[in-house]
């Protein structure tokens, strides 16, 4: 009542000021949909690009909420949020299996990189291997930076280095464990001349920041990546309606249906190539 | 746990001791002496109280960093840099309100004080002394924005474990991770660290 009362005084307030002008067709108020995401999804300006379609076609307002991947995933247990777009499989199929999320879709895939200073000071430039990189950097005791916030880069990391037999932390010197973003870490790895993991799309668009920094395991694109651990695949979950009565779970599957589909996968195959000269997100479906 | 405590004291406690050791005497000869352009340095000392730490930290980042002016020293991402910007943003609230607590004091006790044949200096410490209220008030209020901030020191300190990182920056890592329930708990830490601090701060108060 009381929001209707304000919204009468705004609406003559503005009639009052405004040039008159044609009534508007009336069209119903848009649904809104709370889509947890990556920083990586947000800060490469994918979503920007591909969202208003989705926005027009369903009459829907997204509300885009940027985190680590960790706390993607639990703001979808706590049903905070609609739909959850990660990039981590086995906690995104743990979401799954313990009945939070329906139906998960593959969406796209990028790939990760290993950067490091120019002056490559553990010698891996042109390795085949990231587990043979890290361990290289281990017994160097060079710095290497983490994200160590749980994020989908902080889980594949850790994957590398179990990979390699080596458990990071303490007893190794280099190592810097600073719980920020992939942006915040890479310009931290600049300011080091630390080694870092990066996805490829937040490290094309940041490239041009980090003057002391070069990509040494990995290559100059994802063709030119040897080492296929290294692959990093993007799912979309609905959040289970039947564990939170709340969410929109309708219009949370009209959007992963509308992610999947050919047209919207071609957009964000397309996505990047002006600006960066080649792709940050592959679609899953064109594999 | 326990480290992350007591660098959270350190860092705060050291940039606290600074800023009033610089800002009190500052902010009581503001307040006592003639002062060249009082006004326009008022004016500007209240508008730090009001600084955003995080456009503090972003300055301390820009002048430490390789590239800045004061990269020679290496002091980003570490402790060092924390206390930095942490004196910068203590530093307006400790010298504004002690000016203003100092300004408070009964202007004729100054003249009863002089009559007696007081040196300037000697002045200035019992009019302190006379204050002293209202100066403590000023060191509890730059502790409590310092040790609650998290804007500057996440930039400046890099919140690497085990090394710079503090209270506040563990809880927005941990809030991140979506561990909320220890989030939580940090801010619970946080605020008994507070409390304890306050408490013995307060006792200042008394002769």
């Amino acid at each position: 009542m009381k929001r209707l009362f304000g919204l009468m005084i705004a609406t003559v307030l503005l009639a009052a000021c405004a040039t008159p002008a044609p009534v508007p067709a009336p069209v119903p108020p848009p649904q809104k949909l709370r889509l947890a995401t990556t920083t990586s999804t947000a800060d490469s300006g994918l979503l920007d690009f591909i969202l208003p379609d989705f926005q027009n076609k369903f009459n829907a307002k997204v509300d885009v909420i940027a985190v680590g991947t960790g706390q993607a995933i639990e703001l979808g247990v706590k049903g905070d949020v609609d739909v959850v777009l990660v990039h981590a499989r086995a906690q995104e199929d743990k979401f799954v299996a313990d009945g939070n999320g329906l139906n998960r879709l593959d969406v796209m895939y990028n790939d990760f990189v290993l950067v490091g200073a120019k002056e490559d000071p553990a010698k891996v430039k042109d390795m085949t291997a990231a587990k043979d990189a890290f361990t290289a950097i281990f017994k160097a005791s060079a710095t290497f930076v983490s994200r160590g916030d749980n994020s989908g880069t902080h889980s594949k990391e850790k994957s590398v280095w179990a990979a390699a037999q080596i458990t990071p932390g303490k007893e190794m010197s280099g190592y810097l464990s600073i719980g920020q973003g992939m942006g915040e870490t890479l310009l931290f790895a600049n300011e080091k001349k630390a080694y870092t993991l990066a996805d490829r799309g937040t490290w094309l668009s940041q490239k041009s920041k980090l003057p002391n920094l070069i990509v040494v395991v990995g290559g100059e694109t994802i063709n030119d990546n040897k080492d296929k651990t290294l692959l990093n695949p993007y799912g979309v979950i609905p959040v289970n309606p039947a564990k939170h009565p709340g969410v929109n779970f309708d219009l949370a599957t009209k959007f992963a249906n509308w992610i999947t589909s050919a047209e919207t996968q071609k957009k964000i195959g397309e996505y990047g190539k002006d600006k960066f000269g080649q792709a940050l997100f592959y679609p899953s479906t064109s594999k | 746990m326990l480290e992350i405590i007591s660098l959270t004291l350190f860092v705060s406690g050291v940039a606290l001791i600074i800023a009033t050791i610089i800002g009190v005497p500052l902010g009581a000869v503001l307040a006592l002496r003639q002062v060249m352009f009082k006004k326009i340095i008022t004016l500007i000392i209240y508008t730090g109280m009001g600084l955003p730490p995080v456009v503090v930290g972003l300055a301390v980042y820009i002048f430490l960093s390789r590239e800045g002016a004061l990269g020679w020293l290496g002091w980003l991402f570490t402790p060092s840099a924390m206390i930095t910007a942490q004196v910068i943003i203590a530093l307006p609230i400790v010298i504004g309100l002690t000016t203003s607590a100092v300004e408070n004091v009964n202007p004729e006790l100054r003249l009863q004080i002089r009559s007696l044949g007081a040196t300037p200096n000697q002045v200035m410490w019992t009019i302190l002394s006379e204050a002293r209220a209202g100066v403590v008030a000023a060191i509890v209020a730059a502790f409590g924005g310092i040790i609650s901030e998290v804007g500057a020191v996440m930039l400046v300190g890099g919140n690497i474990e085990g090394s710079t990182r503090v209270l506040t920056t563990a809880i927005v890592l941990e809030t991140r991770k979506g561990d909320f329930g220890l989030a939580l708990a940090l801010g619970g830490v946080l605020l008994t660290l507070t409390l304890v601090t306050n408490f013995f701060l307060l006792r200042l108060n008394k002769r």
